[in-house]
């Protein structure tokens, strides 16, 4: 998978900045010259940082380092290590984990590590699977693992090759333990500060050398978490947290319709609001500004504001199903084929149709979107929990008229996010900057937004319709198998759509178009839709409906055929696929299947693989009699993601995917009314609680293979386990989600 | 706007602000006291959780005027053998993923811990089911109040 910009525009000239303009990269160049030395030249963030004990993000300048060996590692005389993470901290373990790999190869003590954000610089710290500075697709450990291992090595060997020329003994001779360099026949000893200036003259090897598997010391144990302590103290620092002199705060009123236009407005009311600075018409609303929240909340609710409807998408959620179901109703562009599912259908006696229906969803992510942004003397400075830097320093960079490099963006631990800060069009940077631009960029302005506005906002996991036939043979085999999946291309319209081959957005079939299984016929097909309702990726992406609809489909086949919902999964997977066949047998192994289960309970498993990941899931379910929907007791999960950088991080990506998941499958939905979003808040989008979060036990399956993702992968299976056994419980199979009805 | 006095953490604190402010505004953009967190503005969340008297209330539902007589209790300030115990328990099971909704969440373990020293499962459900956790850290977040409780008896 490769992001190339090559359609549209690339990485770097999508802010559209002018070239010709001269800048402070000139200067840049002159005082940084390439490599090392430029690292050193450039501005050190005082991002979000941790510590672990003595280990811990840190805060404040990492510019004391004597020896900088390239753009993720700073020693200081102190021997502190401080590793410059490229990944955003919303959750999942990225500056622990990279800090690790880190502190791996360089042999480090755990206590001497400190973890700090890096700062927007594509050409330093871009994803290596995306070709952009950015977070997502559960990448952050996979594209990581040889890149900061070879960091941390590199700087080893330079250590190492300081100690040997001070004390002039062979560089293979000398050892490096838990940060201590020692040579034990000249019976010395050092740490990395004592060496750190010494190494900061030598050349980085060309190709430093990487442990063998079976070597690592840190790698594989479960090191605490750098930023807990910061994060269970209330010390950590978001963007909402973050202040400067003389800054106002924007709240924005957008559009009560998705494709609606600003007509009018009246601020009079608005402006006799004790604290409302300022008002101002932006591309996206109308902004009130404010000297604080409330201000401007009071402010905006003032606010009398008119909107052209014209262009708006108007209808209401049941008409929207109504045309995609029309649309399931034939075959769409064909993405997967084999045999002649039409056909087998078409002769069968046994056969099932079904339609399912998966509702938007919002992310809500705890800390609600928000950037701030002050205009420097030589540019700007945003500080943000950004998931895309190339893409949000590129369009705060667009609308102020500046350079990307003259935009100095530093990120901040984000309350979450599940894709909502990954927007293609950089919607809250950009948003933020137009409001900084509409007052002369005089005073430092930070944007938030109410938990109405993210709610109501867009960007949403897309509504989908997906139909499907099956059918089985006289021996209970699964025989023919036709999905047709409906609903918008995420990519389309967007720099990312340089990764949509023959019209086909993978996001929308991902996870449907490769079965596992081998099934005779199969044909998979789709439409896509376009409405003015913004879709985004959200945490698994296609996988969270293609999932849902193909696990569940296929266990409603196994009861049709009399089948056992693991043996027939196995059967079908034969050989071919040995990490998925691994994670369904480990967890059939966890949950001891076929056992008795409690009375008034039964089980469900499912299992998907996304983002190079391998997860099944069991969940044990029993009736909530409130509610008439699933409680769910227990699940069982095993998982396979390679090599298990830290045990204790994944099990928490799995817990916190499992109950992601499930809280969006049993309770929430975004549903328009004449184009007006009818939820708006944790009343009405209702979120899983701690009296709703089943018990979760966590199988990690030993690979040997390279570390992949675990952000996301965790979620997929959840809803399909749960659906499964709540049919096998009720007989109630549940197609249109959530489980609980939405009263619209 | 309006002259008050309020008490947060042990310290006396002259303002003048809207009474009618929530506050948590008057906590995060006065005080400039962050730990407490925005996250929904209508009681559903629990993040913005503070002691109010020793009891656990939404501070985005409290007028500022309302809290003048009170003694208020931010994270910033929670202290005693509870908190410690709640505090060291969540770096102990590493609850925190994105640790937006953590100091609500402390706030309330520590306000149930006092409450109930030795909480069964229906407890916690009961003392914590306010506090939302998007990233759903629910399972270890029952662990830590578990391991507290625990630690307080000795």
């Amino acid at each position: 998978m490769q992001f190339l910009f090559d359609k549209h525009n690339t990485a770097t000239d999508i802010t559209g900045a002018d070239a010709t303009r001269p800048t402070r990269r000139t200067i840049l160049k002159s005082i940084g010259g390439v490599g090392a030395g430029l690292v050193l030249g450039t501005q050190l963030p005082t991002a979000a940082k941790a510590d672990s004990g003595a280990a811990a993000v840190i805060k404040g300048e990492a510019g004391t380092a004597a020896f900088a060996p390239n753009a993720f590692i700073r020693i200081a005389p102190d021997s502190t290590v401080t590793v410059l993470i490229k990944h955003i901290e919303f959750g999942q373990g990225p500056y622990t984990g990279l800090t690790t790999l880190v502190a791996e190869e360089l042999d480090a003590d755990w206590s001497q590590m400190r973890a700090q954000s890096a700062p927007a610089n594509t050409a330093l710290y871009k994803n290596l699977l995306f070709g952009v500075q950015g977070t997502g697709g559960s990448t952050a450990m996979a594209n990581s693992f040889e890149q900061m291992r070879k960091a941390g090595a590199a700087a080893r060997a330079m250590l190492v090759e300081a100690a040997a020329k001070a004390w002039s003994v062979p560089a293979d001779e000398i050892t490096v333990s838990k940060g201590v360099i020692a040579h034990e026949g000249a019976g010395k000893t050092s740490t990395f500060g004592e060496f750190a200036e010494a190494a900061a003259k030598l050349a980085p090897p060309a190709e430093p050398f990487l442990k063998d598997p079976s070597e690592f010391v840190l790698i594989g144990t479960e090191l605490p978490r750098l930023d807990s302590k910061a994060k269970s103290t209330g010390q950590a620092e978001f963007t909402i947290d973050a202040d400067r002199p003389d800054m106002l705060t924007v709240l924005i009123q957008r559009p009560p319709v998705f494709g609606g236009k600003l007509k009018s407005f009246n601020d009079s009311e608005t402006r006799k609001v004790p604290g409302v600075v300022d008002v101002k018409s932006l591309p996206r609303g109308v902004a009130v500004y404010a000297e604080g929240f409330w201000a401007a909340k009071k402010g905006r609710d003032a606010l009398q504001v008119e909107w052209d409807e014209s262009e708006a998408e108007t209808r209401s959620t049941a008409e929207i199903v109504a045309d995609y179901q029309k649309s399931a109703a034939s075959t769409g562009q064909v993405v997967a084929t084999a045999g002649d599912a039409e056909k087998v259908l078409a002769n069968s006696g046994k056969t099932v149709d079904a339609e399912y229906i998966f509702p938007y969803l919002a992310h809500a992510p705890m800390e609600t979107e928000d950037c701030l942004i002050e205009a420097t003397d030589s540019g700007a400075k945003v500080w943000a929990g950004s998931q895309f830097p190339t893409l949000d320093q590129g369009a705060v960079a667009q609308t102020l008229g500046l350079r990307p490099e003259e935009v100095d963006l530093e990120t901040l631990f984000a309350g979450g996010s599940f894709g909502r800060r990954a927007t293609p069009v950089a919607d809250i940077a950009y948003e933020c900057a137009t409001a900084v631009k509409a007052i002369d960029r005089k005073r430092p302005v930070k944007l938030i937004f109410t938990r109405e506005d993210d709610i109501q906002g867009g960007f949403y996991r897309p509504m989908v319709v997906h139909r499907m036939k099956g059918a089985v043979d006289a021996d209970g085999n699964i025989s023919a198998w036709d999905h047709v999946v409906v609903g918008q291309s995420i990519m389309e319209g967007t720099p990312f759509e340089s990764m949509m081959v023959d019209g086909v957005d993978p996001t929308l079939v991902e996870g449907a178009r490769e079965l596992p299984y081998a099934i005779p016929n199969r044909r998979v097909s789709f439409h896509k839709k376009s409405l003015a309702v913004p879709p985004l990726w959200w945490r698994s992406v296609g996988h969270t409906h293609n999932a849902y609809s193909t696990e569940t489909f296929l266990d409603e086949l196994f009861a049709l055929g009399g089948k056992d919902p693991v043996e027939e999964r196995l059967r079908l997977m034969g050989d071919k696929h040995q990490r998925l066949t691994g994670v369904l047998k480990a967890v059939a192994e966890l949950a001891d299947w076929g056992s008795a289960v409690p009375e008034g309970r039964a089980r469900g498993v499912a299992l998907h693989k996304s983002f190079n990941s391998y997860v099944a899931e069991i969940a044990e379910v029993s009736i909530d009699n409130d509610e008439g929907i699933p409680h769910v007791n227990k699940v069982w999960c095993a998982v396979d993601c390679g090599i298990a950088v830290n045990p204790d991080i994944i099990r928490a990506q799995m817990e916190g995917g499992i109950g992601y998941g499930l809280g969006h499958i049993l309770y929430a939905g975004i549903t328009l009314k004449n184009g007006r979003v009818q939820q708006s808040n944790f009343d009405t989008y209702r979120s899983l609680r701690i009296n709703e979060m089943p018990e979760v036990e966590v199988a990690i399956v030993k690979s040997a293979a390279s570390p992949t993702g675990v952000g996301e992968p965790g979620v997929p299976p959840i809803g399909p386990a749960v659906a499964n056994a709540w049919a096998k419980l009720t007989g109630k199979r549940v197609r249109n989600l959530p489980f609980l009805p939405i009263d619209a | 706007m309006a002259k008050l006095t309020l008490a947060v953490n042990g310290k006396s604190h002259e303002v003048d602000v809207d009474p009618e402010m929530p506050l948590l505004w008057l906590l995060r953009d006065e005080l400039k006291m962050t730990g407490t967190k925005f996250g929904c503005g209508i009681a559903q969340c629990g993040a913005c959780t503070v002691h109010i008297d020793g009891v656990p209330t939404r501070s985005c539902q409290t007028l500022v005027e309302d809290a003048v007589d009170s003694e208020i209790v931010t994270i910033e300030g929670v202290a005693g053998s509870e908190a410690k115990a709640v505090q060291d328990a969540w770096i102990k099971h590493d609850v925190p993923q994105c640790g937006y909704c953590q100091s609500g969440q402390v706030m309330s373990a520590v306000a149930l811990l006092r409450d109930t020293p030795a909480p069964t499962d229906e407890d916690i459900d009961a003392g914590m089911s306010g506090n939302l956790c998007r990233c759903a850290t629910y399972v270890r977040i029952r662990q830590a109040i578990k391991t507290a409780a625990e630690t307080l008896k000795g």
